[in-house]
């Protein structure tokens, strides 16, 4: 190539050799294979690795990351009820997450338990979605974000109560327990708030508004679902999306609000690419952890 | 509760004083409805209130490294100790309500700066290791404490007191569990345990308050049985009972002159920086405004919030008085 086209511009390179190496890249490619015999097409996306490990890190790192976020309201809640409510749900949340990366490490077999897995992985290793790892915001963005995970979550686990990959269905029926509370606490709160006071309606709609953007990713299929139901952990993720909707919307309704209307999805998360958000959470939770590396707690 | 201010029988009728004080003297518990001296009840609010107080404040030093915690396990039970003190503020806030005091009266207090809280929550945590050694000293100082509130004469405190002991039992374990696992780990964990305890011993001593000669409601307050032991007596207990505790796991107490005396079976210890006490209990510690000021951001940020919930409960009233 010895033309680039610059703002549409066609910009001659005239230090270019006829093979398109210059000096100075040949200089700092000094040591690696020759350009002509590496095969520099590379596949559009990283093939996934073992379906039921992935499916396994997506369930633990979604509860993981979104305990994370709820445990940064310790002590900063509007009310000391709440402070003890929200403490009592990270603590349901990121016990989940332990049994889960654990059982993902046990079923990957490369000797990886659940603190490796939280904190000796980078954000582009994380499968959680991207709802979870958006900051806190204020309690309407919190309640609205528990809401939209939580009915999710009980019919998810509804799902693989019934799995035949015996160590999930029993992870399962313990947390679909929790996450039914869960779901009756964020929708009571939903509604309080929708239904309260100018100023609360205002902002749970705008939560609401900013939230819907990533709640397609929740029900995308793709190789590691239809990976993962061949290994026995099946869910339908299409009948889990039309009873989301069913109760999303109720209790949307009795809150007044609004769904929006024609909002562009974001995802990524379910394949390592994150909001830049996640990097920060990580640096905060992993930072004792990985100053001490070997050490025991 | 529409009716808190009931309007005080005579209060120094010295009849009924000295019935009261024979119940006391006889051992008995005084209940919410019994008659009882004005300065009792105020001296009792006053107690509440700052434990209370200290509870809430208490979440944030602790509260500041959930999102640290280096292995889940350890985030797991930091979130449920959190949890717990919020849990024994809010408790204790109810006990408060039984001697004719809102909490939201209490709370106003806590955030304009009159009402006061253990002096040992202003002081910042700035390693891992202070996860420990506040379960370790902060916990068991709140146990020597609160061991002899539970025999109090006012029923409801001596109640509360009783459960609460049984958690901060479990927090100090924990505490000097971690203690003990960083004492058996690599040098920079071992230097980061001895570095916090050396921060955190002086302050902890100051918790049980001034010294005996300088606490001027001392006697009264043990004539009521409120207090069962003195400062001093107190203070004496918890080094006695940590000093063995330090020995076990091989750290060093930042007291030259702690020494055992084997006349009175007590170690003796130095002087307490009693300038740094009342500069950190008139306001002055360093982390006292930052300590407020995130109380006083919780409850402003959290105002819409909390009148969203009134005005709904409102509405579901008037719906339900018009179905």
């Amino acid at each position: 190539m010895t033309a680039k086209s610059v703002g549409g511009a066609r910009v001659e390179r005239a230090d270019e050799d006829d093979d398109g190496r210059d000096g100075e890249a040949g200089g700092v490619g000094a040591g690696f294979a020759k350009a002509g015999d590496f095969a520099v097409a590379g596949p559009r996306r990283a093939p996934f690795g073992d379906p039921l490990v992935e499916f396994l890190l997506r369930l633990g790192d979604d509860r993981l990351i979104l305990g994370h976020r709820l445990s940064e309201w310790c002590g900063h809640g509007p009310i000391l009820e709440e402070d003890i409510a929200t403490s009592n749900m990270a603590l349901d949340l990121i016990g989940q997450a332990a049994q889960l990366l654990r059982l993902a490490g046990e079923v990957e077999g490369k000797g990886r338990d659940e603190d490796a897995l939280a904190y000796f992985r980078d954000a582009v290793h994380f499968r959680n979605c991207l709802m979870v790892e958006q900051p806190k915001g204020d309690f309407g963005y919190t309640t609205m974000r528990q809401f939209l995970f939580d009915a999710y979550s009980v019919l998810l686990w509804e799902a693989l109560v019934g799995a035949s990959h015996e160590g999930l269905a029993a992870i399962a029926a313990k947390a679909l327990k929790e996450a039914k509370y869960h779901l009756r606490h964020s929708s009571e709160w939903v509604v309080r708030l929708g239904d309260g006071t100018e100023e609360s309606h205002a902002r749970i709609q705008r939560s609401l508004d900013e939230l819907w953007r990533f709640t397609g990713e929740l029900f995308e299929r793709d190789a590691v679902v239809e990976g993962a139901a061949r290994a026995g952990v099946a869910v339908d993720l299409e009948a889990l999306r039309s009873r989301w909707d069913a109760i999303v919307r109720d209790v949307i309704d009795r809150a007044t609000l609004t769904i929006p209307a024609d909002v562009v999805m974001q995802s990524g998360g379910r394949r390592g690419r994150h909001t830049e958000h996640l990097g920060h959470l990580l640096a905060t939770m992993q930072i004792v952890a990985r100053s001490h590396p070997g050490a025991k707690w | 509760m529409a009716t808190t201010k009931k309007s005080p029988p005579p209060a120094d009728d010295p009849a009924l004083v000295a019935a009261f004080e024979a119940r006391i003297a006889a051992g008995e518990s005084i209940e919410p409805k019994d008659w009882m001296p004005e300065r009792y009840r105020k001296q009792l609010t006053r107690m509440m209130a700052q434990h209370a107080h200290s509870e809430i404040v208490g979440m944030l030093p602790e509260g500041n490294w959930i999102t640290r915690a280096p292995s889940l396990r350890r985030k797991l039970s930091l979130i449920a100790k959190v949890q717990d003190e919020a849990g024994h503020g809010l408790y204790i806030y109810c006990g408060t309500e039984t001697l004719g005091v809102e909490r939201d009266e209490l709370v106003a207090q806590l955030h304009d700066g009159t009402a006061k809280y253990s002096s040992i929550f202003n002081y910042p945590t700035l390693s891992w290791a202070d996860m420990g050694v506040i379960g370790w000293f902060v916990d068991g100082a709140a146990i020597v404490n609160q061991t002899v509130l539970a025999k109090a004469s006012y029923g409801p405190y001596a109640r509360a007191m009783v459960r609460i002991c049984k958690e901060e039992n479990f927090h100090k374990r924990q505490g000097y569990e971690i203690c003990a696992t960083l004492a058996k780990g690599t040098p920079s964990q071992r230097a980061m345990l001895q570095d916090a305890i050396d921060r955190f011993w002086w302050p902890s001593l100051m918790m049980f308050g001034p010294s005996d000669k300088d606490s001027p409601n001392s006697a009264e307050l043990l004539k009521w049985r409120v207090k069962r032991k003195t400062n001093d007596e107190l203070r004496q207990r918890f080094v006695n009972l940590t000093v063995p505790q330090a020995q076990a796991i091989g750290v060093t107490l930042p007291d030259p002159d702690l020494t055992y005396n084997p006349e009175t079976k007590n170690w003796d210890f130095g002087e307490i920086d009693w300038d740094e006490f009342w500069q950190v209990v008139g306001g002055n510690g360093p982390c006292n405004k930052e300590r407020l000021a995130a109380r006083n951001a919780a409850h402003d940020e959290g105002a819409w919030v909390r009148e969203a919930a009134l005005a709904h409960a409102a509405k579901q009233r008037r719906g339900t008085e018009a179905a």
